[in-house]
């Protein structure tokens, strides 16, 4: 069995897997980080995005093997303590979950936009970055008003941060 | 109205756990020693097995078991059963045929299980599968549930003859045919409802778990009513006894319908899980659960609503064909006529119905309610009557419809239900307010002048919900009660367990049940949580299906909480040294009236499990009370939705560029959460009309089989949405609720179709209307604007 090596929330792990274990099977089975979740078979659905090396990725779509010496990052890495991270805050906020289960993938999703679009979002550039996750609860009104929210408490965060 | 009370937008309790990943959904759980199983299925649609060999995938790597139909039959575990028993007009029995978890002897649609493998990881379950050889004597197979009753069409079950289940009919046919003889005008229609995968995120799963010492078994799955899975798999299937099951519904991830049912593989991991020794898990892949998970609508209907002077409805009819698909689902009968046919008055006075329903077995996966259930298909028949027919007649639609509503209260319909509130009119005026139904002639001439269609379709819909006054369905063949239950625990600290019969999975009841004890007992939100979804810990409870959990499962706990109230004070009396009849209980406060004598609710609640200021002979010690709630009648939602389009002629793609709801739910509880199930309602209704279908070719293959080709909603297909309410409280239950979660999908395909048609001036649409089909309907409509 091959070995990997890769560092996940921040820690090292190390571990034998079978050559076609994904990276979702890896983080759910051999990490216990069950908060990445399998919604589809065909990449479609977003409910397993990660962040790899700082970009959004579909953890459904890699073999762990290809994750070699990177940097992921689940959803259970975003709060700090008891502080939630601001785009999980206005996803609480703006009531932007029902079932939960498409949640972290759409917040890791929003995460992953606001660095790479700024945090001012108007609602068409959020529905269209939306194309790649599926939910079926929320009709994705809230969850794109969430967005827009988190990304501006993202801003303040960053700006009180940098005042520090 | 307090912060956390009723009517307050409480953000939710449960939302902590899902947004920092700690949701505990069935596939996050694993049980020490958890075998994997993966379930083997027919290939084809219809065909005989006349064989299995499975000696060469039970030595492969890591398999504990290989077992088949044969193995079940075997240990004489029971079939999958339909709890709803429906007459045929003429008198006969609905024809259920037998449904074993993995099918024996015969497969009846692609996806159909026929054999199991167990073994220590999915991986090699999934290798030795293909080691399976199955003999298969392939027949022919029908799919279209107007076809399937044809002479010479392919017989699925002996017991059904013409593939027909039951052939039912509701209402009074020769008022009918006398108000159609006598008619001014009559509207016709063909309408195809088209079929749908409910499709929740998270997909099913299962885990079975045997304990040979105690003889318990456990099972973990994502269902929608846990109690109703245990009564079943316990009574039925005969798994074991009820009081030797429990049954687990952790986080569900979604449900619309399709976790009420009882399938064939959370039987088959119980069963599994007792011949391995091991605990036993499934977890449905997304590409399986297209085959395997129950599907929803797929009626084929002719409809026809009689006019008599001046736009006024004298009559209804209506024949439809129901696909039930290969074999009776749980409630799959109840859908296309209790909760169907009842619904086709609409909002109207409609002095006579007529309603004759078909329903058939084809070789497709089971049909069962998707949400709305029945509802959709009625609404969706009688509001597209109503468009059609006002521009037949060339009146406003609007008009149309306010001539015909119902306007007093109670009010019989010729279909069974007695509508008992509602303010139609209202609804109506506020939606066309907020949608700028004045401003609609302008924006359609600004719309031409860029070259696009622009169309405004309304839906004026009523559903019923808050199902259901127990006698009244067991008449109409429900084989189960549908009341709910509640006990509230106060704990000696006076904190407080409510354990509910309803299951949220999604909806957010460990907030707005917060939100209704909070308001009673005046104790802070915090101070409550809610247990549902686990048989051991609730005693018994009927689920979360039909918009009930509010209007029947509140009002259970409405019952409780009068009887913890009563008891409290009679222990605040002996605390006080007051009359029980002077004790006055406010704001979480017990006070003897007309003294300055007080004690707060924590008091009481300690000094109720102390028990020192009163004797055994007095009053038990204790502090928790349960309670039975069964609604006296329906609760009838209703509203007024408005959508408007854009369609491109060239392409025939179509834009909604506003969507107005006004509904009427009675009281609200919680109005974010209520607001975000009308969103997401809306989403579904908006799929159904314009992208989603199931489609099976001629041979029964599924050609709609995941997420590439079945088109589900995403966030760019739907505009932002305008929702607003009015409300008449509902006067059957003690909070006047009743119930959301159905509405959208309800009231949304026939707004769109309405709209559309405005648009393109045919009415030649079926669902879903793809950009294709717009365009060929533009086109047939204008072979004159084609050939420019
Ligand atoms: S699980 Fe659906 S995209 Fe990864
Ligand atoms: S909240 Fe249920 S799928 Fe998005």
């Amino acid at each position: 069995m091959p070995r990997v090596s890769l560092t996940v929330n921040g820690k090292a792990v190390t571990a034998d897997v079978e050559s076609r274990t994904l990276l979702v099977q890896f983080l759910r089975e051999n990490l216990r980080l069950t908060g990445t979740h399998v919604g589809c078979d065909t990449s479609q659905c977003g409910c397993c995005v990660v962040h790899v090396d700082g970009r959004a990725v579909k953890s459904c779509t890699i073999l762990v093997q290809q994750a070699e010496g990177a940097d992921v990052k689940t959803i259970e890495s975003l709060a700090v303590g008891d502080t939630l991270h601001p785009m999980q805050e206005a996803f609480r906020q703006n009531h932007g979950l029902q079932c939960g289960f498409c949640t972290p993938g759409m917040i890791m999703t929003a995460v992953d936009l606001v660095a790479r679009k700024g945090h001012d979002l108007d609602d068409k550039t959020i529905r269209e970055e939306l194309e790649g996750n599926l939910c079926r609860c929320t009709g994705y009104h809230n969850i794109v008003k969430s967005i827009a929210a988190g990304a501006k408490a993202m801003a303040a965060t960053t700006t009180a941060q940098a005042a520090e | 109205m307090s912060a956390t009370g009723i009517g307050a937008a409480v953000r939710r309790k449960e939302d902590y756990r899902f947004i920092t990943g700690k949701g505990q959904y069935t596939d996050d759980i694993s049980r020490p020693g958890q075998t994997h199983i993966h379930f083997l299925r027919s290939p084809h649609a219809h065909a005989k097995i006349t064989s299995i060999d499975t000696a060469s995938a039970k030595t492969m790597p890591g398999v504990l078991a290989v077992l088949t139909g044969a193995d079940l039959a075997g240990d004489k575990i029971g079939n999958l059963i339909c709890g709803w028993m429906i007459h045929s007009k003429d008198g006969t029995p609905m024809k259920m045929a037998p449904h074993p978890a993995i099918a024996h002897g015969k497969a009846c649609y692609a996806g159909d299980p026929v054999a199991v493998v167990i073994a220590e990881t999915l991986g090699q379950a999934r290798d030795a599968a293909e080691k399976i050889e199955v003999d298969y004597e392939v027949l022919p197979a029908v799919v279209d549930p107007a076809k399937t009753q044809e002479a010479g069409a392919p017989q699925i079950h002996e017991v059904a003859p013409q593939n027909t289940i039951f052939q039912w009919h509701l209402g009074e046919a020769a008022a009918v045919d006398a108000a159609f003889a006598s008619a001014k005008h009559v509207t016709k229609l063909d309408i195809v409802n088209n079929r749908l995968v409910p499709n929740a995120m998270e997909p099913r799963a299962a885990i079975g778990e045997y304990d040979s010492g105690t003889q318990n078994f456990t099972l973990w799955n994502t269902t929608q009513n846990p109690h109703v899975a245990r009564l079943v798999i316990a009574a039925f299937v005969g798994m074991a006894p009820e009081h030797k099951l429990r049954v687990i519904a952790p986080d569900v991830g979604g449900g619309f319908g399709s976790k009420i049912f009882i399938y064939p593989e959370e039987v088959v991991c119980l069963w599994a899980s007792k011949k391995v020794g091991r605990p036993v898990k499934w977890v449905c892949e997304r590409a399986e659960a297209f085959l395997a998970d129950a599907h929803g609508r797929d009626h084929v209907t002719h409809a026809e609503l009689a006019f008599g002077e001046g736009g006024k409805m004298t009559a209804l009819r209506a024949k439809t064909i129901a696909n039930l698909g290969a074999y009776m689902s749980t409630f799959s009968s109840s859908i296309p006529t209790y909760l169907y046919a009842t619904l086709l008055s609409g909002q109207y006075d409609l002095p006579a119905i007529y309603c004759e329903v078909d329903a058939v077995y084809t070789n497709t996966v089971p049909v069962d309610a998707y949400r709305g259930a029945g509802r959709p298909e009625a609404t969706f028949v009688v509001e597209r009557l109503v468009e059609v027919a006002a521009r037949e007649l060339h009146m406003d639609p609007v008009e149309l419809r306010r001539k015909n509503f119902v306007k007093s209260f109670p009010h019989q319909t010729p279909v069974i239900m007695n509508y008992d509130v509602g303010d139609y009119d209202a609804s109506m005026r506020k939606a066309m307010e907020i949608a700028d139904v004045n401003g609609f002639a302008a924006r359609r001439r600004e719309a031409e002048k860029r070259g696009k269609l622009r169309g405004l379709g309304y839906s004026t819909y009523i559903e019923a919900c808050g199902i259901a006054p127990s006698q009244a369905v067991g008449s109409l063949g429900a084989g189960v009660g549908l009341w709910e239950s509640a006990e509230v625990r106060v704990n000696p600290t006076g904190s407080v367990e409510v354990l509910t019969g309803s299951h949220s999975h999604g909806q957010g009841h460990e907030t707005t049940f917060a939100q209704l004890v909070s308001e009673r007992l005046g104790i802070p939100i915090e101070n409550v949580s809610i247990v549902h979804g686990d048989t051991d810990k609730v005693q018994f409870g009927m689920g979360t299906y039909g918009s009930r959990s509010g209007a029947v499962g509140m009002s259970a706990i409405v019952k409780a909480l009068e009887k913890v109230e009563a008891k409290a004070k009679k222990v605040a009396s002996h605390l006080m040294e007051a009359a029980e009849s002077d004790i006055v209980f406010k704001d979480g406060q017990f006070t003897v009236a007309g003294t300055d004598k007080s004690a707060a609710w924590a008091d009481v609640a300690l000094h109720a499990y102390i028990a020192h200021k009163f004797t055994g002979a007095q009053l038990e010690p204790g502090l928790k009370e349960g309670a039975f709630y069964d609604p006296t009648n329906f609760t009838f939602p209703a509203g007024c939705h408005i959508c408007e389009v854009e369609i491109d002629p060239e392409t025939g793609s179509t834009t909604i560029v506003g969507w107005t709801a006004v509904d009427d739910f009675g009281t609200i509880i919680n109005p974010m959460i209520v607001e975000g199930q009308v969103h997401g309602g809306i989403a579904q209704g908006v799929g159904q009309a314009l992208m989603e279908n199931a489609v099976y070719d001629k041979d029964g293959q599924l050609m709609s089989g995941s997420f590439m080709d079945y088109s589900m909603p995403r966030a760019e297909n739907l505009p932002p949405l305008k929702i607003d309410t009015t409300v008449t409280p509902c006067p059957g239950n003690p909070l006047g609720i009743k119930g959301c979660g159905e509405a959208g999908a309800i009231a949304a395909p026939a707004a769109v179709i309405n709209a559309i048609t405005d648009a393109i001036r045919t009415e030649n649409l079926a669902m879903p209307a793809t950009a294709p089909a717009v365009w060929a309907a533009v086109r047939a409509a204008a072979p004159a604007l084609a050939a420019e």
